[in-house]
């Protein structure tokens, strides 16, 4: 067959809906003939990508029953007909074109796989960001692809969420059984006067869309306890630990540890915060700098203690400054380091937290867990209680 | 003299203050002079066998006592020792 000839076949094309249709009904194979670049930034799903440029070559291997039936498609339905040409004259018999490509599929509401490419909104909204070269484009898309955990929306919580939220972390999953308390605004800025009384998490869903509607927030009106916590976690990157309590502290801990979650964990009393950045097995676990709780009776977190908010609000943003760096894997977090913060004197130290391999949980002599006790922990509530909502 | 910082939970047992100058040529013994200048403090620090409880870090400097010589490691006058207990996440609802 001459070049001409080839040139002149015509090949079957179809609309996206019709596309749809038949994908869903199933037995097709959906080839996407674009760059890999265009495939990473949207695709449909289930499509499988073979670039234009080696389609020839590699479409035996993908399809090998030449009856079989195949929808081309790329981004505006040009090189997915090229490609139909192509395929016909390699002697496949029920080959088809998306007409429109993926743009017209987009176009028209379908779905597509983690739309990763930012709008035009999204460019102006984050453009403060997309102009760190530490950030950029890439960068944003990781942070909206994000899903972060916070344990409280309290006073630590609050400003953590809030600055997670502008910052486009496009998922924020708030555990907290509180409800809002006219004492809490003195720090815990996401919540409002008019919210008194209505459960936090809700409260701080509203003013996270009301300030970022990139942000899908799902709230755990619930405490963790043993049972249900790695349920909870595992659909996390990253977790925040605001818990206010011991017991909720070291089920997280030991969880997260099992489930290698790096848990951003601060703490915050009167005018004195500390800080550090637990990554399992990088580097030491909450066990490793403390195997145990104190007895309830010297544990400060059970009655109340005063704080000065706006150190409340500096420790919850250094939480979320850890959060984005561990997101972008940019800087040096807290890994292995506490750092203290005094408000009254304005200093900051820093000291150095070492895996201890007799940590209990992380250390190399410590149990392996079975799957069938995955969500067993011993009973952390026999001390003391509390909050999870700081 | 040697400095010890006081953490938030035990500055009601130190008059309040955050940081004293407490004389001794090692950990222990500058803690114990805490001890005595500073009775109830010692409940946080101590267990009845008169080791440290494991829910107390102590630092000399940036580094934890127990990567250096415990209760042993020498201690100069600018030196500072730090005293820190476990604290849980936030303030109280
Ligand atoms: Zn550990």
């Amino acid at each position: 067959m001459s070049p001409e000839q080839a040139e002149q076949q015509t090949v079957e094309e179809i609309t996206p809906q019709e596309a749809f249709t038949e994908l869903d009904a199933g037995g097709v194979k959906l080839i996407d003939t674009r760059e890999p670049y265009e495939y990473e930034e949207s695709h449909i799903d289930g499509s499988e990508l073979i670039p234009p440029g080696v389609i020839a070559d590699r479409i035996a291997v993908a399809v090998p029953d030449k009856s079989q039936r195949i929808i081309l498609q790329c981004r505006s339905g040009v090189r997915s007909y090229d490609a139909g040409q192509v395929l016909q004259e390699l002697g496949y018999e029920d080959v088809a074109s998306m007409a429109g490509g993926i743009l017209e599929w987009e176009a028209q509401g379908l779905p597509v796989e983690s739309n990763v490419n930012l709008t035009p909104a999204q460019r102006d909204r984050y453009s403060r960001h997309i102009l760190l070269p530490e950030v950029g484009v890439e960068g944003q898309i990781k942070m909206l692809e994000a899903k972060v955990l916070l344990l409280g929306a309290g006073g630590l919580g609050a400003p953590t969420a809030l600055y997670l939220a502008a910052a486009g972390i496009g998922t924020i999953g708030i555990v907290d059984d509180d409800v809002v308390d006219a004492s809490n605004l003195q720090r815990q800025v996401i919540h409002n006067t008019s919210r008194v009384g209505t459960p936090k998490s809700s409260s701080a869903r509203q003013t996270i869309e009301e300030l970022n509607p990139d942000v899908n927030v799902i709230e755990y009106n619930f405490r963790l306890d043993a049972d249900n916590i790695l349920e909870v976690i595992e659909d996390y990157d990253i977790i925040v630990d605001g818990a206010d309590n011991f017991p909720t502290r070291y089920l997280l801990n030991d969880a997260s540890v099992r489930l290698r979650k790096p848990v951003v964990s601060a703490s915050i009393l009167s005018f004195d915060g500390q800080i550090s950045t637990f990554v399992p097995y990088e580097g030491p676990c909450y066990r490793c700098l403390y195997p145990t709780p104190p007895p309830p009776e010297l544990a400060p977190s059970c009655s109340a203690n005063g704080v000065l908010g706006a150190m409340a609000g500096q420790m919850g943003l250094l939480q979320a400054n850890e959060v984005l760096k561990l997101v972008l894997g940019i800087g040096e977090p807290l890994v292995g380091r506490l750092l203290l913060y005094e408000a009254l004197g304005t200093r900051f130290t820093e000291l150095k937290v070492r895996r201890d391999p007799k940590c209990p949980i992380c250390g190399p002599d410590a149990p392996e867990v079975p799957e069938s006790e995955m969500g067993q922990f011993p009973d952390y509530e026999a001390f003391c209680g509390g909050h999870t909502g700081s | 003299m040697p400095s010890v910082k006081i953490p938030p939970v035990l500055r009601k047992h130190t008059g309040d203050q955050m940081s004293v100058e407490i004389a001794g040529s090692n950990v222990g013994e500058v803690l114990n002079a805490l001890v005595s200048q500073y009775p109830d403090t010692g409940g946080q620090l101590f267990s009845g066998e008169g080791e440290l409880n494991r829910f107390v870090n102590v630092y000399l400097n940036d580094e934890d006592v127990r990567v250096l010589d415990g209760l042993e490691t020498a201690v100069t006058d600018t030196d500072t020792v730090m005293i820190l207990p476990a604290m849980a996440g936030g303030s109280t609802n």
